[in-house]
């Protein structure tokens, strides 16, 4: 099978009787949230996307009660020797879901867990591996930015879900400054600590066995881009994605798998509207709550929750390019 | 008031919000305070009112004073404010209240006679769902009001982006742009400070320690001798602080001495632009 080859023949869908038994595996869930749980479990499949692949497509949403903040691409290779978790979940309950279907897949121990990033859809998942003891690795400046960040994650997101299907704050055990490889066997997982872009401590990895690229949050594909770390950074760090040659790419947000050129692109053309467009009304005194009403409008009918998000992210961008 | 403003407002007891402001859970958990009655702020804000002024009267206007913010905030840690003061020579000081704020006394500006009132723009955090009060006093000393009411939360305890460390990189460093001059004109300014204005609820969990608070505590801005205005602020300021202004140029040079609560201290100074006919 190469590395561009999507099985879709081969997704299994979570079936309608399960729903109990998964429901059940959210985590100490009360009875009363079982159909809306049920529901959200429903809808995902695990599509094998490569060669020991498995990748789940997080939703199109902002985080709910009902869909236990399921909504980044979450997934887990298998290699020779263990098993790699690409991304935890969005909290204990989703991580624990994640944890379940690699246990109707494969036998093998589940050696190491990525944190790709800080933002709670893909670092609380994390709490459902702990058991397992493996590797948790993250970029250098992770432990840092879950400092500041995590217990204040933590508390928003347990708001919504409830403290137990929340989960705790997990800290890398091996942390990366600028690139790493681990071994499975047959198969090694080359990591790379990218400057500050979509967040302070993005990381990215490739895959030897299928040559594919996961970029996390770095590459956005139909979902709106969300800016938190520096969008001159980000639109450098593109650049070095593309340079890393690889043809497919599993984004952190959209389908499973994209082809890397054509979604870097829509990236950064998004990235680069919201660049000039606030680089323009700074130079013409637009105030920032007119900006915010103005900038990279004409990228509205590309993405998805354009108006939840562009708005902010012209006040994230303002605030860094009014300072050049 | 004149030195700095008054904390006791502090002990109002307000609870703390501790709700997210960044990532996809943005606006996603209800805030605390967003279901308190018209009755229930009212009588928050007579407290707080209190505290500050006494009990000087104080009457609601709209004409002397209004405040334009986003009625939900797209980033609780930086909304952007505007103070709309037409009366030229009638406004002695501005002050802006964001009543449920943990410190609700965000900003008083009191103007000289270099300033032109008309429009004051600020950033500030706002960590609930809360009202927004401006009292301006006027040169005969009476107090006036304008209300807004802003949906945000999480704002002051929303930590930053970076380490403390990054985040106090440049602090002090100061920038002015001037808008184009037009002779016999007051001239448009914005004055930015690199300050973390840490909030004192911002927590590093390694340490289990919340950053202390560092925040502007003054700035004086004036045109050669004559006052602009003098700032006093306090926690509910963005970090790095942007102010945007007017003043009446007479040619002479605009200084800035900005100083924060840990004896921070500093001074820039900027050349307007003449003005062109």
């Amino acid at each position: 099978m190469t590395a561009s080859a999507v099985q879709p023949w081969k997704s299994v869908v979570a079936g309608r009787r399960t729903v109990s038994r998964r429901g059940a595996l959210f985590g100490g869930l009360c009875l009363c949230c079982l159909p809306t749980l049920g529901r959200a479990a429903e809808s995902f499949t695990m599509a094998e996307v490569g060669p020991g692949i498995f990748m789940r497509k997080g939703l199109i949403a902002d985080a709910t009660a009902e869909n236990a903040d399921a909504i980044a691409n979450i997934g887990f290779v298998i290699g020779r020797d263990g098993v790699l978790v690409t991304e935890s979940g969005g909290s204990l309950a989703d991580g624990q879901w994640l944890r379940a279907e690699i246990a109707k897949r494969t036998p093998k121990p589940i050696t190491h867990v990525v944190l790709t990033h800080v933002h709670p859809d893909h670092v609380f998942g994390a709490g459902a591996f702990v058991q397992d003891k493996p590797v948790f690795i993250g970029h250098a400046k992770l432990t840092e930015a879950l400092s500041a960040r995590g217990e204040f994650y933590r508390k928003r997101l347990s708001d919504l879900l409830g403290e137990d299907r929340t989960g705790p704050v997990v800290y890398p055990t091996m942390t990366v400054a600028d690139t790493a490889e681990i071994d499975l066997g047959d198969r090694r997982l080359t990591f790379t600590a990218h400057g500050p872009a979509h967040t302070t401590s993005d990381l990215s990895m490739i895959d030897s066995g299928s040559g594919l690229l996961f970029p996390a949050d770095l590459l956005f594909v139909n979902r709106i881009p969300s800016l938190d770390g520096s969008l001159k950074g980000w639109l450098k760090e593109a650049e070095r994605l593309k340079a890393m040659g690889p043809a497919r790419a599993v984004p952190g947000h959209g389908p499973v798998t994209v082809d890397l050129a054509p979604a870097l692109a829509d990236l950064t053309g998004y990235l680069t509207a919201l660049r000039d467009g606030t680089r323009a009304a700074i130079a013409k005194d637009v105030s920032i709550e007119k900006a915010v009403d103005s900038v990279a409008k004409g990228q509205r009918d590309k993405w998805a929750l354009f108006d939840t998000y562009n708005g902010r992210n012209v006040t994230v961008a303002y605030q860094e390019l009014e300072w050049d | 008031m004149t030195s700095r403003i008054n904390r006791t407002v502090l002990a109002l007891g307000l609870a703390l919000a501790a709700t997210a402001v960044t990532g996809p859970l943005a606006g996603a958990a209800r805030a605390a305070g967003a279901s308190d009655t018209d009755q229930e702020r009212a009588a928050r804000w007579h407290e707080i009112a209190t505290s500050i002024f006494g009990d000087r009267a104080i009457t609601p206007t709209d004409s002397l004073v209004k405040i334009d913010a986003p009625v939900r905030a797209l980033d609780a840690a930086l909304v952007p404010i505007t103070l709309t003061m037409p009366k030229d020579g009638q406004i002695k000081a501005v002050s802006l209240i964001i009543d449920d704020n943990p410190a609700p006394y965000a900003a008083r500006f009191a103007f000289g006679p270099a300033a032109d009132p008309a429009e004051l723009k600020l950033r500030v955090r706002v960590n609930n769902y809360t009202d927004m009060h401006a009292v301006v006093e006027t040169q005969d000393g009476k107090l006036y009001e304008a209300k807004q009411f802003v949906k945000a939360s999480g704002g002051c305890s929303a930590p930053m982006g970076m380490s403390d460390e990054e985040a106090m990189k440049g602090m002090g460093d100061m920038r002015m742009k001037f808008a184009d001059a037009q002779p016999g004109q007051p001239v448009e300014a914005t004055l930015m400070v690199r300050h973390p204005n840490f909030s004192g609820m911002q927590m590093n969990q390694v340490t289990r320690d919340f950053t202390p608070a560092r925040y502007i505590d003054k700035i004086v801005v004036s045109a050669g001798d004559q006052t602009v205005f003098t700032l006093t602020g306090d926690i509910s300021i963005s970090s790095n602080p942007v102010i945007n202004f007017a003043f009446k140029p007479d040619g002479k040079p605009i200084q800035v001495a900005a100083s924060d609560n840990q004896g921070g201290h500093w001074q820039h100074s900027f050349t307007p632009p003449s003005p062109t006919n």
